[in-house]
């Protein structure tokens, strides 16, 4: 392996990282401030998705759509926080699965009432959709470095926000104490609900984000939903910090397994052989990883609640 | 806080092992002059855009036969397996011995075919397949009540080999997911293709982004590349490996079954151009043939997939053998022999089944075009085989 494939897999590793980011960020906030797990998650990114793929053609441009997605999003979100599971925060961590289990069904199903079964087309802006050489003799999608751009403007932008906004200074608190929030006279209802729409807004931005690259289609969320969830335990639930270096370690691990292990074990066994176990060795690295994480910092890496 | 994070895992497991509710059907006898069809399809999820094709079709050609199927009124009972071998099983334990069903189709997967098969058989209900053809079912354990109406699975991956070999590929890169499919379709690929394979990559099932992949692909600079990606997974990959700027400098082949035209309105214009295998196209120059696809765009408003032109010729097919036995469908001895001699105008052309119940056909090269209206479709460029059999047709006792 030359080095410059080496610098290009990490690119990728980077590329991946920042696309779990932005899953992992809102699913972390919302389980750090309301200790709440929302599998549906995946159904943000997929409605995200969908209303991109949507408004592209209608307004013959990626950028708007993802513009005009976005807040859509954030107000199926807030709905959904507001009929369906701000019953749910003094419940059992159990029923809240189940709830949140029941929500995917739904999405799901109702997706595929909306705009069929069949898998629909979202493509690049055309002034993304070529390669670039950015390093000399790689060309390089040029909308995943725009996937890069994205997402390292969202941990900016969420590092501004938490750190230095007052809103940002009561989901600190809240994460921190919400008894006592409440008691100072916030409005924490009101709160949950924006923070939930903040969630699902970024989920939707990576299912956007995703749908060039990827197959739109009903249960897309899901598979990514895994990874997300493996992303968080690393980084310590409810750190969105911990979601960044979680979702950047995920990436770069599982990309560089990927590349790697066929070709180191191809130096040492059959390459037959070598191909088949370097698959099944590579697919299991970043639970691995998740086992080593948490063997070390059972809380991982960067605990919300200290 | 601590125990939330160790108990996440047992959460997940809960959540996931959820189930949704199958669907409701109606009950009873058959009464005579009547056929019961069990459709057990896959209508939720993401491969729910197959389940759909193959339901669809099957129902217009019950329309264009005139509701019946041999002379016998057709009745057909649909339910979702969800693309669960557990859900196909309870279904098919279900339409047997409440519903009374002659016939079962629908079935997509190979995993969910081999699960139901064992009920099946002990109710004598034949089961005709419109898509799967495990090699379980070709060889070893072939089965009286089991009819693979589409292809043996390894056909297509067959026939991209022969094409490969015969344009002279000297370096072939392939690549397929982790599971036993995957390895079946490319051991099928080197059954034919004889020249150098410089990487042979076996990915996670589901996997999303091949990036990775994609930039040891290039590195290894290979004459051609052969994919064995359905749905989802065929849909990232196109669409990546343009976006990756290999399309063009590196000839990309696959089966039929990953540049359908189910999946092709979702890979967009990165399709256009790539060669693929299959027993079927659009295009095939038949009256029967012309039928189907005027009949399925004009009842759906969208073109038919190879899924659906396999369910078509499932309920042709069964119209034919009904037709032979004269409306008697409780001789399951001569309901086979009249199945088995597939006396029926396939709208594939030539047809005919092999001892063991799998077809005996015609592998054609199509290649991704667009219509005179823009959309994306496959026309035949030329056949690769004739009268192709699968090899395990003589492991076959039967």
């Amino acid at each position: 392996m030359t080095l410059l494939l080496l610098i290009e897999q990490g690119l990728n590793g980077l590329q991946l990282g920042v696309m779990l980011f932005l899953m992992a960020a809102g699913l972390t906030l919302v389980f750090g401030i309301m200790d709440m797990i929302n599998l549906a998650h995946g159904s943000f990114y997929m409605v995200g998705a969908y209303l991109t793929a949507t408004f592209a053609p209608v307004f013959d441009s990626f950028a708007l759509a993802v513009l005009a997605a976005l807040p859509l999003a954030a107000l199926v979100g807030m709905a959904v926080e507001v009929v369906a599971l701000r019953t749910l925060y003094r419940r059992e961590h159990l029923d809240q699965v189940l709830a949140t289990f029941g929500l995917i069904l739904f999405f799901n199903e109702l997706v595929r009432i909306v705009w069929g079964p069949q898998p629909i087309f979202l493509q690049p802006p055309s002034w993304l959709a070529g390669t670039v050489e950015i390093i000399p003799g790689v060309p390089y999608p040029a909308f995943r470095l725009a996937i890069i751009a994205v997402g390292l403007a969202v941990a900016v932008f969420l590092y501004l926000l938490i750190t230095r906004t007052r809103t940002g200074m009561l989901i600190r608190a809240g994460a921190s104490n919400r008894e006592m929030l409440g008691a100072l006279g916030v409005d924490v209802k009101r709160l949950y609900t924006l923070v939930f729409g903040l969630g699902a807004a970024l989920a939707a931005l990576a299912g956007a984000m995703a749908g060039p690259v990827l197959a739109v289609q009903v249960g897309m969320g899901e598979s990514v939903l895994i990874l997300t969830f493996v992303v968080i335990v690393i980084g310590g639930l409810g750190s969105v910090r911990g979601a960044l270096v979680g979702a950047l370690l995920v990436g770069m691990v599982d990309t560089l397994a990927r590349a790697l292990l066929p070709t180191v074990l191809r130096t040492m066994m059959p390459p037959s052989q070598a191909d088949g176990m370097g698959a099944s060795l590579a697919s299991m690295t970043i639970y691995i990883l998740m086992a080593a994480v948490l063997a070390w910092k059972p809380r991982g890496l960067f605990p919300a609640h200290a | 806080m601590n125990s939330a994070s160790s108990r996440l895992g047992a959460f997940l497991a809960v959540g996931l092992a959820c189930l949704a509710s199958p669907a409701l059907a109606q009950s009873g006898e058959t009464k005579p002059g009547e056929i019961k069809i069990g459709m057990i399809t896959t209508l939720s999820g993401p491969g729910s855009g197959l389940g759909n094709d193959v339901r669809d079709a099957f129902a217009l050609a019950v329309k264009d036969l005139g509701g019946s199927l041999g002379g016998l009124k057709a009745t057909v009972i649909e339910a979702d397996d969800q693309q669960k071998p557990d859900v196909a099983k309870q279904l098919a334990d279900r339409m047997v011995e409440r519903d009374k069903v002659d016939v079962v189709t629908g079935i997509i997967w190979s995993n969910l075919a081999l699960a139901l098969m064992p009920s099946l058989e002990r109710a004598e209900v034949f089961f005709l397949s419109p898509n799967a053809g495990p090699s379980q079912l070709a060889g070893k354990q072939c089965n009286p009540f089991f009819f693979g109406v589409a292809y043996q699975n390894d056909g297509q991956h067959e026939a991209m080999g022969q094409h490969m070999q015969a344009q002279g590929i000297k370096r072939a890169y392939l690549m397929a997911p982790n599971y036993p499919a995957g390895k079946d379709a490319l051991t099928g690929v080197k059954r034919f293709f004889k020249g150098e394979v410089v990487g042979e990559v076996y990915t996670t099932v589901g996997q999303l982004d091949y990036a990775a992949e994609l930039a040891q692909l290039r590195a290894a600079a290979p004459d051609g590349v052969y994919i064995f990606y359905p749905g989802g997974m065929g849909i990232n990959f196109v669409k990546q490996f343009e976006q990756a700027g290999l399309k063009g400098k590196v000839p990309l082949f696959g089966p039929g079954f990953s540049f359908s035209e189910d999946s092709l309105p979702a890979i967009g214009d990165a399709a256009l151009g790539v060669m693929n295998t299959a027993q079927w196209s659009s295009d095939l120059d038949n009256p029967q043939n012309r039928k189907f696809v005027q009949g399925f765009e004009a009842a759906y408003n969208r073109l038919p997939s190879v899924y659906a032109a396999q369910a078509y010729d499932v309920a042709l097919l069964l119209d034919s053998a009904i037709r032979k036995t004269g409306g008697s469908l409780t001789d399951k001895n001569a309901l086979r022999a009249a199945l088995q001699s597939a006396d029926f105008k396939s709208i594939r052309g030539d047809f005919k089944f092999n001892a063991n119940h799998f077809p005996i056909q015609d592998y054609y090269l199509r290649e991704v075009v667009k219509d005179d209206k823009g959309r994306l479709t496959n026309v035949i460029r030329s056949t690769v085989f004739e009268d192709h059999a699968d090899p395990y047709a003589a492991e076959c006792k039967m």
